[in-house]
């Protein structure tokens, strides 16, 4: 039993970047049996439009998505057939009934290139009609299914009939498939919902030569070769996962060696390797610098070091070091065993230990986080020169979208944790919220919330009633309906904004107002904006002559936390199952405001 | 290698890829023998003895296979 339980972590972990390619697809089978066995998968259906065979990436793809903790189910194109099936009435695939489209196109479906004798004119006439084709199916595609659509670039091409000039020549076909990948960048900028899957850089980063085997097309009608198949589906995954809310958010970090060569408290701060003085220290900077990057888009970095803590902030300080303390949202540096540690600063930030990913150079250290933390992740860092390769590769914070809050996310942390200090001077809880000088919005969507309502419905799983995930378009499917009441909520106090941080979606039915989604960020916990929330929600029903408001509780494996939550408010239970799903209702005659200590902004 | 160590050694692919081990090739074994042996799956196997025996087969090598034997003979003659 010992044998098989270790085995079964060795078989997911053949997954994890940097993977034997040809491992994986050997092992496909048993890979995907293990995988099998996790609890509470997302479901998702994802439909594959080939160009060409598509077989083993939707069979890697699966193995992926698993890890991501998303159970996906495929229809598959037939061979080739990916712009019949989009353009075309397709029963099949109107029944399937896709929560995601993912087309795997290549060069090899580019039906006309310029000839040699081609006016300009001309090319351009050719490089409207291949975009367009492709312009009007994504379109098709998103009125018939409203969902998210993943697109393959155009990796460059196998030969090069005009040698160097290929690219800059408007008649060679490097220069073709990039003014063509330029006008799907266009496209997926100015749409919703319609991500790049970028395979120019993965088959440059792979090996164009190996990666467009030719072997591959005229033998089975792959368009890239078989052990290439894994890192296009972790490629596909990543954006998959992204998109259903699954990124990571903190990075949590180890210092010597890690972060700067050498140990700062045998060294010293004018010992250790940072700064571009030397070759060793110019390769700490470097990932320093990635590190700073990582930090303005979003990314929380935390500090879990065996170290004193002076010597710590001595390092952070050092004149040549790129990160600074106040870069760092929790600082450990302490004696005690880095899981420890690692569960202290995910207690801190109010984030599940799965969203967050421990960097450390030590194998003995992971392997304990590893063993104590189920979930975490944990990249097996050998050599400092590809530290930033190993963690950008794996995808843990791919970016399906840059927004706002994104940017702002560190900043609100922070504010957080003074807020907390603050909190520590008073002795009345309902005082201190007074003293937070609190002031809200909560409205009908807005078009410019769409993306952030999205983001929130798909990422927020432990202050979540249903836990009902919506893409941007069913959300705006919703909002042109009469029968919803819509609610975000955004809050700011004296210590900054916060932005949109709840949600709730109610369908009128007739008397009664079934409460079919209620979110919040953790970030606003007991603040009272749920009560803000609850009062405008009373006040839109009763103006629609609405007499009770009905609450769903779905039970998950990460919503414990409101389980009672509708009491809290004032509901009654009315039923609960053996599942520990229950049913709630609030009666609105003779409803009080509930909410005394944010102010409304209107 | 001897063509019985290469025949064992393609056993254990076949093991592996088809996750089976009850499979037990011998030279005359061909796909209509092996029940998940379809052509999908041939892709997957083609690759997997690759890896194994670190060589590259060519298109045509791979067209004219009759059965297993006709592998063992190429791998023979490449390693």
């Amino acid at each position: 039993m010992e044998v098989e339980v270790e085995m079964e972590i060795s078989m997911e972990r053949l997954l994890e970047y940097p993977f034997d390619a040809n491992e994986i697809l050997k092992k496909k089978k048993r890979i995907k049996k293990e995988l099998l066995q996790k609890e509470n998968l997302l479901q998702k259906k994802i439909a594959i439009l080939g160009g060409s065979t598509t077989s083993e990436i939707k069979d890697i793809l699966e193995l992926f998505l698993l890890h991501y903790g998303i159970r996906s189910t495929f229809y598959e194109s037939e061979f080739g057939q990916f712009w019949q099936d989009a353009m075309f009435d397709n029963a099949e695939l109107d029944t399937f009934a896709p929560d995601l489209i993912y087309i795997h196109t290549s060069n090899r479906n580019i039906l006309q290139y310029p000839s040699l004798s081609a006016a300009e004119s001309e090319v351009n006439d050719l490089l409207e009609t291949e975009s367009e084709r492709f312009c009007s199916m994504w379109d098709r595609l998103k009125e018939k299914y409203a969902c998210p659509i993943i697109q393959n670039n155009f990796e460059l091409p196998a030969y090069r009939l005009l040698g160097n000039r290929e690219a800059s020549d408007i008649h060679g076909r490097i220069y073709f498939l990039n003014c063509l990948n330029m006008k799907f960048y266009e496209y997926a900028r100015t749409h919703e919902d319609l991500y790049i899957n970028d395979i120019q850089y993965l088959s440059a980063s792979y090996g164009l030569e190996q990666w467009s085997d030719p072997l591959f097309w005229h033998m089975y009608k792959y368009s890239l070769c078989l052990p290439a198949i894994p890192y296009l589906a972790l490629n596909v995954a990543n954006i998959i996962k992204a998109i259903y809310g699954k990124n990571k958010k903190a990075l949590v970090l180890d210092l010597d060696n890690t972060l700067w060569g050498g140990v700062i408290g045998d060294d010293g701060t004018e010992g250790i390797a940072i700064g571009h003085e030397t070759s060793m220290g110019q390769v700490y900077s470097e990932f320093q610098e990635y590190l700073k990057s990582c930090k303005e888009m979003g990314i929380m970095l935390n500090v879990d070091s065996k170290n004193e803590e002076e010597n710590v902030l001595a390092g952070l300080n050092h004149p040549e070091g790129t990160l600074r303390p106040e870069d760092f949202i929790v600082i450990k540096a302490n004696w005690e065993p880095k899981d420890r540690n690692f569960t202290a600063i995910s207690e801190e930030l109010n984030i599940l230990p799965e969203s967050m990913v421990f960097i450390d150079d030590n194998p003995a250290e992971r392997e304990i986080v590893r063993a104590q933390i189920p979930g975490v992740s944990v990249p097996e860092l050998d050599r400092v020169e590809d530290y930033i390769r190993v963690i950008d590769r794996s995808g843990f914070f791919e970016v399906t979208e840059l927004s706002e809050d994104d940017f702002k996310r560190n900043s609100m942390y922070r504010e957080n944790a003074k807020r907390k200090q603050q909190q520590k001077s008073f002795s009345d809880y309902g005082e201190y919220l007074r003293s937070l000088e609190m002031k809200a919005v909560i409205r009908d969507f807005d078009t410019i919330y769409l993306p952030r309502i999205a983001q929130l419905t798909n990422k927020s799983n432990q202050f979540n009633l249903t836990t009902k995930r919506l893409s941007e378009a069913e959300i705006e499917s919703l909002v042109k309906k009469e029968e919803y009441i819509r609610l975000y909520g955004k809050l700011s106090d004296k210590f900054g904004d916060n932005g949109v941080v709840t949600v709730v979606i109610g369908r009128q039915e007739e008397e009664l107002l079934h409460i079919e989604l209620w979110l919040m960020s953790c970030r606003v916990l007991k603040r009272g904006m749920e009560d803000a929330m609850l009062d405008e929600l009373v006040k839109q029903s009763k103006a629609r002559k609405i007499k009770r408001l009905k609450g769903y509780y779905y039970k998950t494996a990460k919503n414990a936390m409101v389980k009672e939550f509708y009491g809290s408010m004032g509901f009654e239970k009315i039923s609960e199952n053996s599942a520990g799903d229950s049913e709630w209702i609030l009666e609105l005659d003779g409803y009080r405001n509930r909410n005394q200590v944010i102010g409304m902004i209107n | 290698m001897t063509r019985k160590e290469i025949l064992e050694e393609l056993n254990q692919v076949f093991i592996e890829v088809f996750d089976d081990d009850t499979i037990m090739v011998t030279e005359e074994t061909t796909a209509e023998d092996i029940e998940d042996w379809d052509s999908l799956m041939h892709i997957s196997l083609v690759n997997a003895v690759e890896d194994a025996f670190d060589l590259k087969f060519d298109m045509k090598d791979i067209v004219s296979w009759k059965n297993v034997g006709e592998m063992v003979d190429v791998i023979e003659r490449e390693l």
